[in-house]
């Protein structure tokens, strides 16, 4: 028996997981939580947030997002990645800034706007 | 011209204040903002984890602030940015000031006041020791890292866990800093549980709870921080420091209400949040001033900040058709056994809707309880709880048909242990 505390949303409920019973889980609200707390043990994912740089634009940077979770292993080695990266502005939130990241099949994709300087 | 409604601030509160407003029938609706964009703090939260209640999806910062934006399109409100303003008039004039406009003097026949709040700096509790570069709020150095793109600095300790500190632990991390400490004074973590997960433990960040800074030392840069343990009367204990090599130290210490014009305006305020005391419709004790966000009290989440300036926003417009609520049977919400604040204070139980919410945050952590809410006489309603912590805003819901039973005039908001 694990306990975990779910971070799905900011509620936070403090999960208790059964490794031996199939991975059940208890204490969630939620149907994510229950999804979270075997993952969580078996194959843990983030979203990973960071920026990249912007040319020609009104602010020097924007922000970024996976597109979806990614291995929780790649998560520093999948920022390192941006660091090779510069956008031209007009950047728009959604735009693609790198595909397929590590193999893990989430892109890299803006999550804030900046338009031409 | 006299607007109906202006909003002061920007952010996710002024934003939804400013468009809850207009749908609710308030045709000129002023927007002043202080910054060069909309969105405020969001702009700089590029994390994600916001809008899973309002939106029901999981957004970065600038993602939710983005939504808002775009739903101004089309609705006629007015925005003014790179505007200061300087004073508020009990007539509900605002006197504000810009490089296009100059010096403005605005009427408005309601006023929402959604000026967010600030961080607490060193200053505020006095860390001894040296006076070297490199110390930081978490907000700061989250604009240099986020907005700017500068790096702050290579080898991080965090005083403080408060969100903002837990977000930038991560960040500084990912961003190729080695984060060496999280340093809380208090028993229990200021922050989200799930930041805890996800920002300290994810990267092996150790989060030392009883312990704070009790020196600071570099010439130039900052080059090194002595944390001790605390007593129970959080006093630091000889014999227990570390000293930590680092270039850097994160202040995550609290955030206050940003109450200037308020406090001039002659707003009564409640100390217990540092924002003004407001109704059940957001309303301040000025009639026709109302407030929303984080400027009445700090919250954790921007869903709740969205929500409550919702209501805010649709009273504000409502007052312009409606004029001045009649007062009718007031009843006053107290703190009771473990509750540090209520928000609102104030209900007018006539002009109560269906249902009033009624946030606030206790002083301990608490495992399987039940909130009471209590004239004095009877307990009104009781809500059970598996977890409370300090760092989590609590909201329980008032039934109209609840609060009309009530004898007297104050309702006492408490921590009660479960029996059993």
């Amino acid at each position: 028996m694990t306990e975990l505390i779910c971070i799905v949303c900011p509620k936070g409920c403090h999960l208790k997981v059964d490794e031996e019973n199939g991975y059940a889980v208890t204490g969630n609200s939620c149907e994510k939580g229950a999804a979270y707390g075997k993952k969580e043990l078996t194959n843990p994912t983030r979203v990973v947030t960071s920026t990249v740089r912007v040319e020609g634009g009104e602010k020097r940077r924007v922000s970024v997002k996976t597109s979806s979770d990614i291995p929780k292993s790649k998560m520093l080695e999948a920022v390192s990645l941006l660091n090779a990266v510069t956008l031209t502005a007009p950047v728009h939130i959604g735009d693609l800034v790198l595909k397929n990241i590590l193999d893990t099949g989430a892109d890299f994709v803006a999550t804030g706007t900046v338009e031409k300087e | 011209m006299k607007y109906d409604v202006i909003v002061i601030g920007g952010g996710p509160a002024g934003l939804a204040a400013a468009e809850e407003a207009r749908k609710s029938g308030a045709e000129h609706v002023l927007i002043l903002e202080r910054d060069k964009v909309l969105g405020g703090i969001l702009n700089q939260c590029i994390h994600n984890g916001f809008g899973l209640h309002y939106f029901k999806e999981e957004l970065t910062g600038p993602e939710y602030a983005g939504r808002f934006i775009e739903m101004l399109e089309g609705t006629g409100i007015e925005v003014k940015l790179d505007t200061m303003v300087l004073h508020i008039e009990n007539d509900r004039t605002v006197h504000a000031v810009n490089p296009t406009d100059g010096y403005m003097v605005l009427e408005a026949t309601s006023i929402v006041l959604a000026m967010g709040c600030r961080e607490r700096t060193r200053g505020a509790i006095a860390i001894p020791g040296e006076r070297p570069s490199g110390i930081f709020t978490a907000g700061a150095a989250q604009r240099y890292v986020n907005i700017e793109g500068y790096m702050v600095g290579k080898r991080v300790v965090i005083l403080g866990s408060g969100d903002i500190g837990l977000i930038m632990a991560r960040r500084m991390t990912l961003e190729g800093a080695k984060v060496l400490a999280c340093v809380e004074l208090m028993p229990y973590s200021g922050g989200l549980n799930r930041n805890i997960v996800q920002c300290l433990h994810d990267f092996n960040i150790p989060l030392y709870l009883s312990h704070t800074v009790v020196d600071i030392k570099g010439k130039e840069r900052l080059e090194q921080v002595t944390v001790a343990k605390v007593d129970e009367n959080r006093r630091p204990i000889p014999g227990t420091e570390m000293v930590f090599d680092c270039d850097t130290l994160l202040l995550s210490v609290g955030l206050i209400p940003e109450n200037e014009l308020t406090r001039e305006a002659g707003i009564t305020m409640d100390p217990r949040t540092n924002g003004a005391v407001v109704f059940e419709n957001m309303e301040t004790f000025l009639p026709g001033v109302f407030a929303c966000g984080n400027v009445v009290h700090v919250h954790d989440l921007v869903d709740y900040v969205t929500m409550e300036s919702q209501r805010a926003g649709k009273a504000a417009a409502e007052y312009g058709k409606a004029g001045e609520t009649p007062a009718g049977r007031i009843l006053e919400l107290q703190n009771g056994n473990g509750v540090s604040y209520t928000v609102p204070q104030r209900i007018r139980v006539e002009h109560m809707a269906r249902t009033a919410e009624i946030f606030f945050r206790v002083r301990n952590i608490y495992r399987n309880v039940e909130i009471q809410i209590t004239d004095g006489k009877t307990v009104l309603a009781h809500f059970a709880r598996e977890h409370m912590a300090p760092g989590e805003m609590e909201k329980v819901v008032l039934p109209k048909v609840l609060a009309e039973k009530a004898c007297g005039d104050a309702l006492t908001v408490q921590i009660v242990e479960k029996e059993g």
